[in-house]
């Protein structure tokens, strides 16, 4: 197979390293030096030719190749069989409800997080359990960060570049997950975006920093989900009140509650669009009351339909915990779903 | 060990820069704001100095619907009739 990018000799690993953190193509981390096999290997395991073009960014207008995504693959430390996520995942991204040049630039700091469902999980060894959140396995770990590896390579988004975040978050070096769909009595997120169970699918969305909610006192679900509920009026308050795609993980342990009280995940979805809101003057008690004004009275909703919240399974078998992730800000950009193996002129929701 | 480059590269580029202008006094020039809060006294306040101290004879004022988006296809078209664009980020 041919490959179309520029070549550089280098003298060894460590010098490879030193010539791609002066260049500014890391994220300060240790990469995999990308010689020529190993992003064949990539394209190969993904049958897709070099210069197959995955989308476009539609502001810069910069056609995102297989070839510069699997180079940027190799070295965040993807195997060729974990490339085909990375495929999805930009697939998904490109989408123009994503917004992904508004989302990598705003000083709102946001990184994208994806969620990985379907058969695709148990074959590259992605785990759903202990740690989701953090250094959970391989493949999450290289698949989120090749795609922070590809934004800062193919569309500049560099801190103080095109990456303006007054703060942004640990996320931003790797943020991805998979769904524990076999523990778990509810339908996945892939089935709820695409409908269907048996699709493997990338979910993205520009996310912030997980915020870990705990309830070990009830098993009555409205109160869990008031726990839930809140922790989201807490962001609406103190960060963000605009509505938008919020990620709901619920590890086993507040899982058992809902599955034994027959709770759906429509049922906490629509649960949370009816607790999660708040008035404008309740700015006033977080120091924003100088933008109340004359509208104290006006209701703002955290998202602006139940099927906003996309609920995951996943987590630790121990541990009333949750975690709340709010998007980047409200509903400029959307979650976007792509199904591995999609191409780019497939219908992406 | 030969290793590849893992940026952008444009293969060609089919774009060039628009005509410099010579002088501002006659011309149409137009504002685009992201519509941020503060944006609206500061491009008052540059519209007024365009028009009085540099002649500019119109100053077109556009607010983008969403400000962390490209502008909209109708005013990308509006752009065309004018003879220059000021466009910038206020936060």
């Amino acid at each position: 197979m041919e490959v179309v990018s520029s070549r550089l000799d280098v003298s060894d690993f460590c010098a490879a390293q030193e010539i791609y953190h002066a260049n500014g193509w890391t994220d300060g981390l240790p990469i995999i030096p990308p010689t020529k096999a190993l992003v064949e290997d990539c394209l190969n395991w993904a049958m897709l030719s070099s210069e197959h073009v995955v989308g476009i960014e539609p502001v810069r207008e910069r056609a995102i190749t297989a070839e510069k995504l699997a180079i940027n693959s190799v070295m965040a430390g993807c195997l060729p069989m974990h490339f085909p996520l990375v495929v999805t995942a930009m697939t998904a991204m490109l989408h123009k409800d994503f917004l992904l040049h508004g989302a990598t630039a705003s000083t709102g700091g946001s990184a994208v997080l994806l969620i990985v469902n379907g058969p695709i999980r148990r074959e590259l060894g992605m785990t759903t359990e202990f740690n989701v959140l953090g250094n959970s396995d391989r493949a999450s770990a290289t698949v989120g960060r090749s795609i922070r590896l590809a934004l800062i390579n193919l569309l500049n988004v560099r801190p103080g570049e095109i990456d303006r975040s007054t703060l942004g978050h640990p996320g931003k070096f790797s943020y991805c997950l998979a769904e524990d769909e076999e523990n778990s009595c509810w339908e996945s997120l892939a089935f709820e975006r695409l409908g269907d169970s048996n699709v493997s699918a990338v979910t993205a969305m520009a996310a912030m920093a997980p915020r870990q909610v705990m309830n070990e006192w009830t098993t009555d679900p409205r109160e869990i989900c008031e726990t839930f509920s809140a922790e989201i009026r807490s962001n609406q308050l103190n960060y963000s009140i605009w509505p938008g795609n919020y990620v709901l993980i619920i590890p086993p342990q507040l899982r058992a509650h809902f599955e034994t009280a027959k709770w759906t995940k429509s049922d906490i979805k629509e649960c949370v669009f009816e607790r999660a809101r708040v008035l404008r003057g309740e700015w006033a008690n977080v120091g924003k009351g100088s933008v109340v004004k004359d509208r104290a009275d006006r209701e703002y909703p955290a998202l602006n339909e139940p099927d906003d919240l996309m609920i995951v399974a996943a987590g630790g078998p121990a541990g009333g915990f949750a975690a709340i992730i709010p998007p980047w800000l409200g509903s400029k950009s959307r979650a976007s779903t792509a199904a591995v193996g999609a191409c780019v002129d497939c219908e992406v929701l | 060990m030969e290793l590849l480059n893992p940026s952008y590269e444009e293969t060609k580029i089919n774009q060039r820069p628009a005509d410099r202008l010579l002088e501002l006094r006659g011309k149409t020039v137009g504002i685009i704001s992201n519509g941020k809060e503060n944006t609206a006294p500061f491009f008052e306040y540059l519209s007024q100095i365009l028009e009085d101290k540099y002649g500019v004879q119109k100053v077109v004022q556009r607010i983008k619907s969403n400000y962390s988006a490209p502008a909209e296809d109708e005013l990308m078209a509006e752009i065309v009739g004018w003879d220059a664009v000021l466009s910038g980020v206020g936060d």
